[in-house]
């Protein structure tokens, strides 16, 4: 198969993989229990890599921006930039990165090894669809927490770019909330959730399809995994681009 | 008119001996086999696994089959489970055509057949315990039935002590026997084992054969035997199970008197049925192939 052919086939699997969970959720049996098991494992599971990525992300943005901001004497403003460019952008994409690193991996190693060691057949063969049991409840484990978990991002974003700008900068603490509460429009917000939701479709759909699809015993865990969490940061990064333009358009805070 | 051959042996008030294996054959489901292949054939890409496979299993009978790894045997099984699909051909069970099923139709086949996987392929993420009650939960069976259920094939399989332990604690010998209970539940009309004795000692081996054999016997299960170890077939088609006179089973050689007539093998190559016949056919075959594969060298 030629590379495009591979692509657009892996793209029809992805969709008919999305298309059988979401359908599946509208019949029993549902399986509620394994998505409240992937939501704790997914979302409180991811909780503090995210929150100190955000807050790291947060606090280094201070630090490179306020020498700038203090050049044009707008070092007041500080606060807008963070939040502007945390809430926008840098929370949803990094927590998006960080969530398919860890989950990402782990659902298409998890879902592998259960095909090489033959246990996704024994699941058929023994009346269970593996869509409804396996990949509906992460798909909406990873739709439904990568959201919060950029939020979560966010605020400790917003909390190290304080630090940094109170304790380096000696800039007053209110100053900062001032600004970036000034500077974070209700479609920044709306954006920053919408985007999340998208990655979070994109991590778990990839990841399961790679976990699903894999063959070669145990070195073909290993290849599926790696491909699941390259392919979906790439695909986060594309995504968000196009998702950042249409949103510009749909809530219409594009280039003035 | 059937019908009424079909229930007379069934009425009989126990008066009327039935003789081993030698059981009427005016019963209508003795004579539709319970697994059907027709001309079947699948490749992977390029590379052709089954080419015009052909054969069938009648009700209670025990189809051994051979064949080199590779060959395509675990197919055959995966193709009977309806997880894969025949280029062309068909694929009956119990008489009905499941070649075109969907995956919601294939539903109801399954339940009526257990299957032991290769490697066991127990759910390692869940207990025995679990495992054995997966398909009962699977059918909102309630509590205390799934634990009687659950207790008697871990009996029947004499790992009753393992019950709350995880797969991974087990030995491949115990993970195999376990898998054999998880496809017990439920009672199946056919069970389907892919080499269960493979890589196991030879005694446990002996018993994984032991309990094929009883249920081949005292349950009147259909199946399909997967292997390549001749000591196997050697069990599986000259030996049976009786209740004795104090109720417990006991296994008896065939003798001059008494000679088995519900276990066949066939043997697959390239592809193809190559043999089809007895164990007694298979072992005085000329065919250097076949020599080959049940005396080694030679
Ligand atoms: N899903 C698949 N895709 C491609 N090739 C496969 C697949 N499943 C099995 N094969 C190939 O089919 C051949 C037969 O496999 P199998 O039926 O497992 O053999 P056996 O059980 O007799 O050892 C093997 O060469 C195997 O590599
Ligand atoms: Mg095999």
């Amino acid at each position: 198969m030629n590379p495009l052919t591979r692509f657009v086939f892996e793209l029809q699997e992805i969709s008919v993989l999305i298309w059988r969970s979401f359908v599946s959720l509208f019949s029993q049996p549902r399986y509620v229990g394994e998505w409240i098991k992937q939501m704790d494992l997914i979302g409180v599971g991811s909780l503090p890599i995210v929150l100190l990525t955000g807050f790291f992300t947060g606090g280094v943005l201070v630090l490179q921006t306020f020498p700038t901001l203090q050049y044009y004497s707008i070092q007041n403003e500080s606060g807008r930039s963070v939040a502007t460019s945390l809430i926008r952008e840098l929370g949803p994409v990094l927590s998006a990165l960080m969530v398919s690193g860890r989950i990402g991996s782990a659902i298409a190693a998890e879902l592998g090894s259960m095909v090489v060691s033959q246990q996704i057949d024994a699941m058929r063969a023994f009346g269970t669809d593996p869509n409804r049991k396996l990949v509906s409840p992460r798909l909406i484990a990873l739709i439904l927490m990568l959201p919060l978990l950029t939020v979560a991002a966010d605020i400790f974003g917003l909390m190290g770019g304080a630090i940094v700008a109170n304790q380096l900068y000696s800039q007053d603490i209110s100053v900062f909330v001032n600004s970036a509460r000034n500077g974070i429009q209700v479609e920044d917000i709306i954006g920053g959730v919408i985007k999340p939701i998208f990655f979070g479709l994109v991590i778990g759909s990839v990841a399961c399809h790679k976990g699903l699809t894999t063959t070669g015993g145990t070195v073909g865990v290993g290849r599926a995994t790696t491909d699941a969490v390259v392919i979906a940061s790439i695909w986060v990064i594309i995504f968000d681009f196009f998702l950042s333009k249409a949103l510009q358009y749909v809530l219409d805070v594009g280039p003035m | 008119m059937v019908e009424d051959l079909q229930e007379k042996p069934f009425m009989a008030d126990g008066s009327e001996v039935i003789t081993d294996f030698e059981e009427p054959i005016n019963d209508r489901n003795r004579i539709a086999p319970v697994i059907e292949f027709r001309d079947v054939h699948l490749a992977f890409d390029e590379k052709v696994i089954l080419d015009g496979v052909s054969f069938s299993v009648r009700r209670g009978e025990t189809k051994l089959i051979l064949g080199r790894s590779g060959g395509g045997k675990s197919t055959t099984i995966r193709l009977i489970l309806g997880l894969l699909k025949p280029d062309s051909g068909q694929i009956l069970i119990d008489g009905e055509d499941i070649t075109n099923y969907s995956e919601e139709e294939m539903m109801p086949v399954r339940q009526k057949i257990g299957m032991v996987f290769q490697e066991g392929a127990l759910f390692d993420s869940i207990s025995v315990y679990e495992n054995v009650a997966y398909r009962l939960r699977e059918q909102n069976v309630d509590e205390e039935e799934i634990e009687h259920e659950v207790r008697r094939m871990l009996r029947f399989v004499d790992l009753e002590d393992a019950i709350d332990k995880m797969p991974a604690e087990l030995s491949g010998g115990m993970r195999r026997r376990v898998g054999i209970a998880r496809a017990l539940v439920g009672d199946p009309e056919i069970v389907l084992y892919d080499e269960p004795t493979a890589g196991l000692d030879p005694p446990t081996a002996r018993t994984i054969c032991e309990l094929a054999i009883k249920l081949r016997d005292l349950q009147d299960v259909s199946s399909i035997f997967v292997t390549h170890e001749m000591n196997n077939v050697g069990y599986l088609s000259s030996e049976y199970a009786i209740i004795n006179e104090s109720g417990e089973v006991v296994f008896e050689k065939e003798g001059e008197r008494l000679c088995l007539i519900n276990t066949e093998v066939i043997m697959l190559r390239d592809g193809k049925v190559m043999f089809n016949g007895t164990d007694e056919q298979l072992r005085s075959s000329q065919d250097p192939y076949i020599h080959n594969f049940v005396y080694g060298k030679n």
